[in-house]
């Protein structure tokens, strides 16, 4: 590549962060340090019912034993828990808000920044937000209209105070307590997160969304979010992430279970663009995040689509457990690491249940100094008859310091099963830019196409207005402008 | 229109290839470069249209009194400049309507003209699809991947009718072509020839000049054109091949 295109590559890779601001709140924060009076401390503020502290308690006991898991292809330091506070929510009135107008000023301008349709805009989006700040929802809008159709789209906090049953009986389902390190460390201290239960044979008729956002500084954010799509049910959810810019790095470790009866399918979609860190790799979240599917009954389908952009570190799985006959898991991404940034990203699909179908896509995008890999499992088990996998990992190169990596695993226990996999690395091509320009397409819009195709089979899996804000942030993280 | 004067130029940090050229292509001429394998062909039309591995060391190249080889390859085809490459680039997941909108606004827009809407171009680009008797559904896949040769070669000329520029470089359009393929890429350039609008083909072989009657004929060895002419110079060239050419010009 020559001098010039290099020049242009790095001046659009090492674009600042565009997004990062500090909102001027009084927040209500408790002292760095995590012990059983801290985990007692939150159960008691979000007045908790016994067996959800139990549950908690339970949690952190087992995190104790637990050690860091550092096989993920990323370097990092250790971690210190104790320097981390667990709680941070935003000071407002002591009853907290009952609609918009209750809402801190200041809040509602840091929405209006990241450009979250909260009021008129939603109406018209047609999107229901439930809004995260830090760690306690402050806004949700459309509950009533959805509510008439039976479904409960609410905040964690919320949902454990007036459906405690649907709580009890699928937290932890999915992804049990103990299923890994920081699943557990969020099990214990989790502060809020969503909820969404979806009844018998009822389409959700919007997309439902939520943004979430890390403000305060040097605390964790612990998002806990449920969804259940009862038989026959369907339901699309948005997620969407931002943070402002802050030196030290951020942990955010969020759990989220997603359960599909018969019939049912949930489409779960994500666009992360936590703030990644500067040039040095000073700064910057790190992303440790357990994502689960499982497809409980016959024909669900579960399908992630997710963008990452952002994070100094991303670790995160997004999985299907195919356990219903003929169920269907999907995987769909983008992951974008450019300057220092390190994603350690894929899936795991398990095939249970009899004619499971899964489908993985993952592209991955390196720029700059940054590490992109690839870590999939394949898993059939011995009654899966006729499963099918088919995966498709692509890497693209945009330097020559970066680097990409894949490492692919399938288990096969079952005879019948056919799995394929394909996978390819490429550089940008000279050519291609070249060929671009000579038709007189500037340089930086060239480089914005090419990568655009690149991920063109992932982007027409999100939403549309998704998939608009999805091109916006690729060209943020990695241009100057898309055409 | 196009004024190259001692043109030298060689591969960036390596062996010279073009040794002094000088042409003048007038307006709404056709020209046409021929000559044996490493000749420099293809390295001329390289430079004219900037590519950066090649490296201008002497000489001068003008269109309509501008400094080229001053301007980058976008500013260049914002002036009109086009090259049909010898070998179309694939871009996967972007379709040949949107890429060559892309490319058409981009023009349009730096030379401070309206930029096209979504229907006001597919209008456009309809037409000169059934001008290069080409199915709408190549407008919707994506550019150049999995097509054949002579979809590829059809698809330059697309984009040439699309973006109309008042230079088009031609590189061995020819190459790859059945004779069918060869009539329609021709019947293409031709129906654009116009008054306003010069054409240089680069070309190995005299067959394609049977389609496309050029004005004038160079023949470029060792890295110097050693004869220029009129259509008879290429009946001499397929009756005698290069051979004497070479020879005559004490090849370099």
């Amino acid at each position: 590549m020559s001098a010039e295109e290099n020049k242009t590559l790095n001046n659009l890779t090492e674009q600042e962060y565009s997004y990062g601001f500090v909102s001027d709140l009084e927040q209500e924060i408790i002292p760095p340090g995590l012990s059983e009076d801290v985990v007692r401390w939150i159960s008691r503020k979000k007045e908790e019912p016994e067996w959800l502290l139990d549950w908690r308690l339970q949690s952190y006991r087992t995190w104790l034993s637990m050690h860091e898991p550092h096989w993920a292809r990323a370097d990092y330091p250790v971690i210190d828990y104790q320097a981390i506070s667990y709680f941070a929510a935003p000071k407002t009135n002591k009853d907290g808000p009952k609609s918009l107008e209750d809402v801190d000023p200041e809040l509602l301008k840091t929405y209006e920044k990241l450009g979250i349709p909260l009021q008129e805009r939603a109406a018209l989006a047609g999107v229901a937000v439930d809004a995260v700040f830090d760690s306690v929802s402050v806004a949700t809008t459309y509950k009533g209209k959805l509510a008439e159709l039976g479904i409960i789209f609410c905040s964690f906090s919320e949902a454990v105070r007036e459906h405690p049953e649907l709580v009890r009986r699928y937290l932890g389902s999915v992804v049990p307590r103990t299923d890994n390190f920081y699943a557990a460390l969020n099990s214990a201290v989790f502060s809020d997160g969503s909820f969404v239960y979806v009844p018998k044979g009822v389409r959700c008729p919007m997309e439902l969304s939520t943004y979430f956002r890390i403000n305060a500084k040097g605390t964790g954010q612990f998002e806990r979010t449920l969804i259940v799509a009862d038989e026959g049910a369907q339901v699309s959810y948005l997620e969407g992430c931002t943070a402002p810019k802050r030196d030290e790095n951020q942990l955010h470790a969020a759990v989220v279970e997603l359960v599909a009866m018969a019939d049912a399918k949930i489409k779960y979609s994500t666009v992360q663009n936590w703030y990644p860190g500067d040039k040095e790799g000073r700064g910057g979240i790190f992303n440790f995040v357990t994502k689960r599917g499982l497809c409980a009954g016959r024909r669900a389908h579960i399908s992630w689509t997710q963008v990452e952009t952002g994070s100094a570190i991303t670790w995160k799985y997004p999985s299907v457990v195919l356990k219903g006959d003929e169920s269907v898991g999907e995987f769909y991404s983008v992951a974008v690491t450019a300057n220092r940034q390190q994603a350690d990203t894929g899936t795991k699909m398990v095939h249970i249940g009899r004619n499971t179908r899964s489908t993985i896509v993952s592209k991955g995008i390196s720029a700059g100094h940054g590490q992109n890999t690839y870590r999939g499992l394949v898993k059939v088990g011995r009654n899966a008859h006729n499963a099918r996998n088919h995966s498709q990992c692509d890497s693209l190169l945009m330097s020559s310091a970066c680097g990409a990596h894949t490492f692919p695993v399938i288990e096969v226990a079952n005879t019948s099963a056919v799995v394929e996999h394909e996978a390819t690395t490429s550089r940008i091509s000279e050519d291609q830019l070249f060929y671009c320009r000579q038709r007189g397409i500037p340089q930086e819009e060239a480089v914005a196409l090419i990568v655009n195709g690149f991920c063109k089979s992932v982007f027409k899996e999100l939403p549309m207005e998704f998939a608009v804000e999805a091109q916006k942030l690729l060209q943020v993280s990695l241009e100057g402008s898309v055409g | 229109m196009l004024e190259i004067s001692g043109l030298h130029a060689r591969v960036a940090n390596g062996a010279e290839i073009l040794k002094g050229i000088s042409l003048t292509v007038g307006k709404g001429e056709v020209h046409a470069i021929m000559g044996p394998n490493g000749s420099g062909k293809s390295t001329l039309a390289g430079v004219l249209v900037g590519r950066d591995r090649f490296e201008v060391t002497a000489g001068s190249v003008t269109l309509e009194g501008a400094d080229l080889l001053a301007l980058t390859p976008e500013e260049r085809a914002v002036r009109g400049v086009f090259l049909g490459f010898q070998y179309p680039v694939e871009i996967p997941g972007i379709t040949n309507a949107y890429f060559l909108r892309t490319a058409l606004n981009s023009v349009r827009k730096a030379r401070g003209q309206t930029e096209l809407d979504a229907m006001e171009f597919l209008t456009l680009l309809k037409q000169k699809a059934r001008l290069m008797e080409m199915d709408p559904s190549f407008l919707n896949r994506s550019v150049n991947e999995g097509f054949s040769g002579g979809e590829k070669k059809r698809n330059e000329i697309l984009q040439m009718a699309v973006l109309e520029p008042r230079l088009a470089i031609l590189d061995e359009t020819d190459s790859g072509l059945d004779i069918d393929a060869l009539k329609v890429v021709a019947a293409g350039v031709n129906a654009l020839r116009s008054p306003e609008r010069s054409v240089i083909l680069v070309t190995h072989y005299q067959r394609l000049l049977d389609h496309i009657v050029p004005d004038h004929i160079h023949v470029l060895a060792g890295g110097r054109i050693v004869k220029s002419g009129g259509r008879e110079l290429a009946l001499a060239l397929e009756a005698q091949g290069y051979g004497w050419i070479e020879s005559a010009a004490g090849k370099a």
